[in-house]
């Protein structure tokens, strides 16, 4: 009796599962489209928001053009893919006062204090040819400096439009929020047009 | 002559209906495909990618024709036309409406199912000759599949030759017409979902594809085809599908006669063609691939002894 059932009764009932599938699938044939249809429709900024593209720099709070990356090197350091580059900035040449008054310290045996080199980074490249996306170097940053970016349709003809400078893109994007916003237009161009 | 222009015509008329139908059918797969992924298929050629499947027969017709080395030259092309030529005449004893039927013959099922088996010629000519060991594996598994489920097919013909004491579709139809309750469907609903089953292994539709398997035989038996030799294969299989849901039109759901008295006419078998269409391409973008010796086991386990069962047991219940 147990094999007529598993090899009758349970195939004849399975057969059930069959008429399920052919349910589902004419459900998702009677609901809407999700895929949009670019480049006439482009994604909403509620979608994009949560699209990980390249990585990119997060600015100061109060001062957007500027990174709140301290050139610890950790990110360049953990990159897999090696694709990050980063140049830390040099101490700036001390002034004459604060070269005689260094010797002074220095000949009253007191602590010398050099200028320091400031925190944020000199140079700051980043090469999305190589990149893997595996976010390691956001997963290290200290002071969560870096992000992906939600630059979703960006199109590059030759690799080397694809190395960024972070430091110019953190710039741009920091122009861009504080400039006013441009009058509206006739027809609503698509953001890919405007990324390209 | 009286027969012969009657003839001409029906076959020009079932070439230009191949054709229709293969452009047609390719153009409703990819959009059906589409909207059950939930994406919009096609959409750049024409409106709505109305253009696409004439497109991409340019496309194929404008490929050069290669013939392996070492291949057999004469059965390698003479097998994709072996494939598509029988579908002409599979559809001259169909009848497509009151008058619209192109060839009024008494075995019309016999010859139907005499002819569709050309296409297990073709196949095993078309992988045999093209020098191509992937190619023979994929005949082998074709032929293997088709002459497997004829079986149950023919069964389930028989079935309704029985009942309806005929093998000539028109009467078959004949006997069909009036209210829905006629329909064959209700009185054999077994051989219907025998059928069904069986039409899809015939075909070699999805879930039933395996003689082309692209994951593991790359295409089977039409490997080596390229261009229009593809092409016609393509536009047989397609053929063999409205041929196939014609059928089923004719023996289960009264063919072109309507569900209430009066109303009938060739639209009916299109619905009802269409509609059996449209189940085999639904079914095939719901279930995935079965194996080969699961394929096999489902025709000889199930579908064989079933269909011999519903055949005595019609015999039986005739002769009561």
């Amino acid at each position: 009796m147990g094999k007529f059932k598993e090899h009758v009764i349970q195939p004849i009932l399975d057969c059930w599962s069959l008429i399920v599938g052919l349910k589902i699938t004419g459900k998702y044939f009677c609901k809407p489209l999700i895929t949009v249809h670019y480049p006439r429709q482009v994604i909403d900024d509620e979608n994009l928001s949560t699209y990980g593209g390249h990585v990119e720099l997060i600015g100061k709070p109060k001062d957007p053009a500027m990174p709140k990356c301290i050139s610890c090197m950790m990110c360049v350091t953990n990159c897999p893919s090696n694709c990050l580059k980063l140049v830390k900035q040099k101490a700036p040449k001390p002034t004459p006062e604060q070269e005689a008054a260094m010797k002074a310290a220095k000949e009253a045996g007191e602590k010398v204090v050099k200028p320091k080199a400031p925190k944020n980074p000199l140079k700051f490249t980043y090469d999305y040819t190589l990149c893997s996306l595996c976010g390691t170097c956001i997963d290290n940053c200290p002071v969560k400096s870096l992000r992906y970016s939600n630059n979703m349709y960006w199109v590059a003809t030759s690799r080397e439009e694809m190395n960024i400078d972070l430091l110019a893109r953190l710039k741009e994007q920091a122009t861009e929020v504080s400039a006013p916003a441009p009058a509206p237009k006739a027809e609503a161009k698509p953001s890919a047009e405007k990324e390209a | 002559m009286q027969y012969i222009l009657p003839l001409i015509i029906a076959v020009v008329a079932a070439m230009v209906w191949l054709g229709l139908n293969a452009l047609v059918l390719v153009y409703c797969e990819r959009k059906f495909a589409g909207h059950i992924q939930r994406r919009p298929g096609p959409y750049e050629v024409g409106p709505h990618g109305a253009l696409q499947p004439l497109i991409d027969g340019l496309k194929l017709m404008s490929k050069q024709l290669l013939t392996p080395d070492n291949a057999d030259g004469f059965l390698f092309w003479l097998a994709p036309i072996l494939s598509m030529i029988p579908v002409l005449v599979l559809f001259m004893p169909i009848p497509y409406g009151p008058v619209l039927t192109g060839m009024h013959v008494n075995l019309g099922l016999l010859l139907i199912l005499a002819f569709s088996s050309f296409n297990g010629l073709a196949v095993i000519l078309a992988g045999w000759a093209s020098n191509n060991k992937w190619g023979v594996l994929g005949a082998a598994r074709a032929v293997a599949q088709t002459v497997a489920y004829e079986i149950p097919l023919l069964l389930v013909v028989l079935t309704i030759s029985f009942m309806t004491g005929s093998l000539d579709l028109t009467e078959i139809t004949a006997q069909q017409s009036g209210h829905i309750g006629n329909w064959l469907i209700w009185k054999q609903p077994l051989a219907f979902l025998i059928f069904i089953v069986a039409m899809f292994g015939e075909t070699n539709r999805a879930p039933f594809d395996l003689a082309e398997a692209e994951s593991e035989l790359t295409a089977g038996f039409h490997t080596e085809y390229s261009s229009m030799g593809f092409g016609l294969f393509f536009m047989a299989e397609y053929g063999y599908m409205v041929v196939i849901c014609s059928i089923c039109s004719v023996l289960f759901l009264g063919g072109f006669n309507g569900p209430i008295p009066g109303i009938e006419g060739w639209w009916w078998m299109l619905i009802k063609t269409y509609a059996l269409l449209f189940v085999m391409i639904w079914a095939r973008w719901t279930y995935p691939r079965v194996r080969f010796d699961q394929l096999l086991n489902i025709n000889w386990k199930w579908l064989l002894p079933l269909a011999t069962a519903n055949l005595l047991v019609t015999a039986l219940l005739i002769k009561l």
